[in-house]
């Protein structure tokens, strides 16, 4: 395929400016797109990509700055325009309705639809494109029964169903297991042979390489370099993203684990749908530890970090944490014992999105002074220490007043970020910290967690990239099923056994 | 619609008194179509609708009088409604906190020492309507049984109650057959301040003040906006959802009850027809004006009031329907919810970039 600059290319930016109140978050970015071209988008978080592809999806009117496609000019003012011109963006945030079926989702809010459209061939179509593609799903299913990797698949079946000659995928792969997104380079790679276009955005430099033909860096609203893939490395990128070199390794201090702080005994909980998450897990965390739980997401880490922080009841088995029995406290008791909690679903659960960056990093901690004394709350005090913890953890946000709804996907996650690390006490329960992350952030994170663990705190870090469990963890718990394939010391671990592990395949007795 | 969707960050803030007042301005409108359709003078009968609200000192503690009811009632769909907990039960609440305070102005006035009664007659009715408010709270939080459905139901049950009591046992002996309770003793009178203005207009206006200030200055206050704003977030941070809705929607049943308390002591003095005027209703109202600000209650209130003042005015003096004043209050109405839709609709579009994981990751 030839990846150089094409003469008339299917999309064309021109000039894009986009202002929120007391940010640009794009500052007249030109991009160009091919037609079967794949071009990787990339930039430290709040560098204004998703905001750049929102314009192209009609969502927001750019302030400046014009947009052709096929060559003539081009007036997006909604959604449905973006859609008649081709384009079909997938976003960060899926936009499917739970309670409605595969099929039903794919057309709804669709164009020109009759008013009773012909399910059965709206059915057939879906399986069609699902066999073409090679995107596994079921029409008929409801989709809050669908995983989160299968929802997206549905928000691709629905854009493509929609006849999209121009893919934009909003960081699709912050939320899929190294499986999936393989085989969602597979359906991209596809879409590029019959002509299709895609715009994708990511964090991981891996993917920019396997992904991408070319690749655009923006910072603050910028282009600031754009190359053929093929003509760059993942280090490069890293570096001209962030504008300094970026060290993949965490340095730590040596490994001396103290007292237990978090014990599990043959813990059983079961899952929303009512079915066994965890079967019997024993698990030991001790202060100055960073124990990682390694597994394919959906087996059980969700779950996991719940009943640890009094969200799901345990059916059998206990929790002690620092000695004293947790198993079915509530929530503020577990809080109460020291316990900070990154959790899983952040946006809707992590943050509140109608309130303030300074009220959000204060749910921690204004149950006592200094933010409050006594049942008063102390306004100041709240806005003072979120300037410090905005400036120490390099939230960008116009102001500590903003709602966080309007800030980028990764400054979201550092807001929940600063407030859990800053108020833990004793145990850190963090499940997938560094998502959507960019490299920059996701350094700092590990660093953070590191320098959680020797203050004496004990981690749980939930993740399922093998490369960071093994250079932050110092111990490695596998997690199949529910149930604990094996636990080892990192510094031992083989990354290959891990990836058996992690798919379910019993470890032999003659390798330990 | 991205047009909208894009200006709104910016008029966000002025969109809460912008929304509001367009609102008034559309209802103007709307009902002085409506007048000409009748053949009235629009000008007219709006400058006759002031003067009758507040063109006297009589006509403006009058408006007072009515407003009174609406700024606790108000303040009480206010802070349930922040809870997103649709209690439009403040009618009963109001109805079954009159009936609460008649009877014991009426029997333990009887061997009460008498600076002790209209405290006792106070209490006793705040708290009826706190228990009648706090059944549908139990109801939902332990049985996920809808609010909205219960608390409108309830409001005939407290009113049907009222009409039993006046019509049969509480029906005063001497009354000449007239339904209504005797009068109550003096010392459960609601002191009048200003004409028949009472004791309850301070308290009202108080109770603003200190609504507003528990909400935005407290612990507590910060726990029900989490709350109100996400209920899965509010667990998250330890916070009681269940302990919590309940706790408020007495307090808001309490405000409410407020209302019937000041009506019966401070008005009729007696349990009578007319006790439920619809002001629980018109509250629902009165709190979407005013944005759920309990500042912004009282005023919303005063004005409500003066539409229903001013509208018995226009019938006496230009023969107009005095359902007028009601009429408009329904006009507003309208646009009001149609702006709040408006926000809301494009806060959900926003949202499909961080903010609205709330409606799509429930999914997972
Ligand atoms: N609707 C909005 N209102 C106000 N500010 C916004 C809005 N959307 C984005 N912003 C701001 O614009 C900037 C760019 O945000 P954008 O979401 O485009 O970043 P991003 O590159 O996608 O980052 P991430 O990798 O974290 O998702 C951020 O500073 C953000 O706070
Ligand atoms: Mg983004």
């Amino acid at each position: 395929m030839d990846a150089s600059e094409p003469k008339v290319p299917l999309v064309e930016m021109r000039g894009i400016r986009k202002s929120f109140p007391g940010v640009t978050a794009c500052d007249g970015v030109d991009l160009r797109l091919g037609r079967g071209e794949v071009l990787a988008l990339l930039g430290e978080n709040g560098a204004g990509k998703s905001t750049l592809m929102n314009v192209l999806a009609g969502l927001y009117r750019p302030d400046e700055g014009e947009i052709r496609i096929g060559g003539k000019p081009v007036e997006i003012r909604s959604p449905r325009d973006s859609a008649a011109h081709g384009v079909g963006m997938v976003h960060q945030n899926f936009m499917l309705v739970d309670t409605m079926t595969v099929a039903e989702n794919v057309v709804l809010g669709m164009a020109g639809l009759p008013l009773v459209p012909d399910m059965a061939e709206v059915k057939r179509s879906v399986l069609e494109l699902a066999e073409k593609y090679g995107l596994r799903v079921d029409p008929d299913a409801y989709v809050w029964q669908l995983s989160v990797g299968e929802q997206q698949r549905v928000e691709i079946l629905k854009q493509l169903y929609r006849k999209a000659e121009i893919l934009v995928l909003d960081e699709p792969t912050a939320v899929l297991t190294p499986q999936e997104s393989e085989e969602l380079n597979v359906v991209v790679q596809r879409m590029k042979a019959e002509g299709k276009s895609a715009v994708f955005i990511t964090h991981k430099m891996e993917e920019v390489m396997t992904f991408s033909d070319r690749v655009m860096v923006l910072r603050k609203g910028k282009v600031v370099v754009e190359k053929v893939t093929s003509e760059t490395s993942p280090r490069d990128l890293a570096k001209l993203m962030v504008g300094r070199e970026v060290l993949f390794r965490v340095e730590k201090k040596s490994f001396e684990p103290g007292a237990v702080i978090l014990e599990l005994k043959d813990v059983r909980a079961l899952d929303d749908r009512g079915l066994p998450a965890l079967r019997d897990l024993s698990l030991k965390v001790r202060a100055g530890e960073i124990l990682g739980i390694a597994g394919v997401a959906g087996n059980g880490q969700r779950e996991l970090s719940e009943v640890i922080t009094g969200l799901r009841p345990v059916s059998s088995g206990g929790i002690s944490i620092n000695c004293v029995e947790t198993t079915n406290k509530t929530p503020l008791e577990i809080i109460r014992s020291g316990v900070s909690h990154i959790p899983q679903d952040r946006i809707a659960v992590g943050a509140v999105g109608d309130m303030s960056v300074a009220s959000n990093l204060a749910m921690k901690g204004y149950r006592d002074a200094p933010i409050s004394r006594g049942v008063l709350l102390l306004p100041r005090r709240i806005l003072d220490l979120a300037r410090r913890m905005i400036e120490s953890f390099r939230i960008a946000t116009p102001s500590p007043e903003t709602r966080v709804k309007f800030l980028s996907g990764g400054n979201i996650q550092k807001t929940i970020l600063a407030r859990e690390i800053e108020s833990c006490r004793s145990l850190l329960v963090a499940v997938y910290p560094s998502r959507g992350l960019d490299i920059g952030a996701t350094e700092a994170v590990r660093k953070e967690l590191v320098a959680q663990r020797d203050a004496g705190m004990a981690v749980l870090l939930v993740s399922e990239d093998i490369e960071e469990l093994l250079s932050v963890a110092d111990t490695v718990l596998v997690l199949y099923e529910g149930r604990a394939m094996g636990t080892f010391p990192s510094a031992e671990a083989d990354p290959e056994e891990l990836g058996l592990l992690m798919a379910g395949v019993e470890r032999k007795e003659t390798v330990s | 619609m991205s047009i909208l969707f894009e200006k709104r960050k910016n008029i966000s803030r002025t969109a809460q008194v912008l929304v509001p007042a367009a609102s008034f301005v559309v209802s103007l409108i709307l009902t002085g179509i409506l007048l000409l359709a009748f053949g009235a003078d629009p000008f007219a009968t709006y400058r006759a609708m002031f003067r009758g609200a507040f063109g006297s000192g009589r006509a403006f503690t009058e408006t007072l009088v009515k407003a009174i009811p609406l700024m606790l009632t108000g303040l009480g769909v206010a802070l349930a409604f922040r809870l997103r907990f649709w209690n439009i039960g403040a009618e009963g609440q109001l109805t079954l906190a009159g009936v609460a305070a008649t009877g014991v102005a009426i029997f333990w006035g009887r061997w009460m020492p008498s600076f002790l009664l209209l405290p006792t007659v106070i209490l006793v009715g705040c708290l009826a309507g706190a228990a009648w408010a706090g059944i549908p709270a139990l109801l939902r939080t332990r049985l996920k049984v809808d609010e909205t459905l219960v608390t409108l139901m309830l409001n005939y049950v407290a009113i049907l109650f009222s009409e039993y009591l006046y019509y049969g046992p509480w029906r005063d002996p001497k009354g000449y057959g007239f339904p209504g309770t005797e009068p109550f003793p003096e010392a459960a009178w609601m002191p009048r301040i200003a004409g028949r203005a009472h004791l309850g207009l301070v308290f009202a206006l108080f109770l603003a003040l200190a609504l507003w200030f528990v909400l935005n200055r407290t612990r507590w206050g910060f726990e029900l906006k989490i709350l109100g704003a996400s209920p899965q977030a509010a667990r998250y941070q330890g916070i009681s959802v269940e302990r919590n809705i309940v706790l408020a929607i007495l307090v808001s049943g309490a405000l409410c009850g407020l209302a019937g308390v000041g009506e019966v002591t401070g008005i009729s003095r007696r349990l009578q027809q007319g006790l439920s005027l619809g002001y629980g209703y018109t509250a629902i109202i009165v709190a979407w004006m005013g944005q759920l600000n309990p500042l912004a209650v009282p005023f919303v209130a005063v004005l409500m009031a003066a539409l229903l003042v001013g509208g018995d005015q226009v019938q006496m003096m230009m023969g107009l329907p005095a359902s007028m004043g009601i009429l408009m209050q329904g006009m507003i109405l309208f646009p009001l919810l149609a702006g709040s839709l408006f926000t809301e609709y494009r806060i959900k579009r926003t949202a499909r970039h961080p903010a609205a994981g709330a409606a799509a990751e429930g999914a997972e």
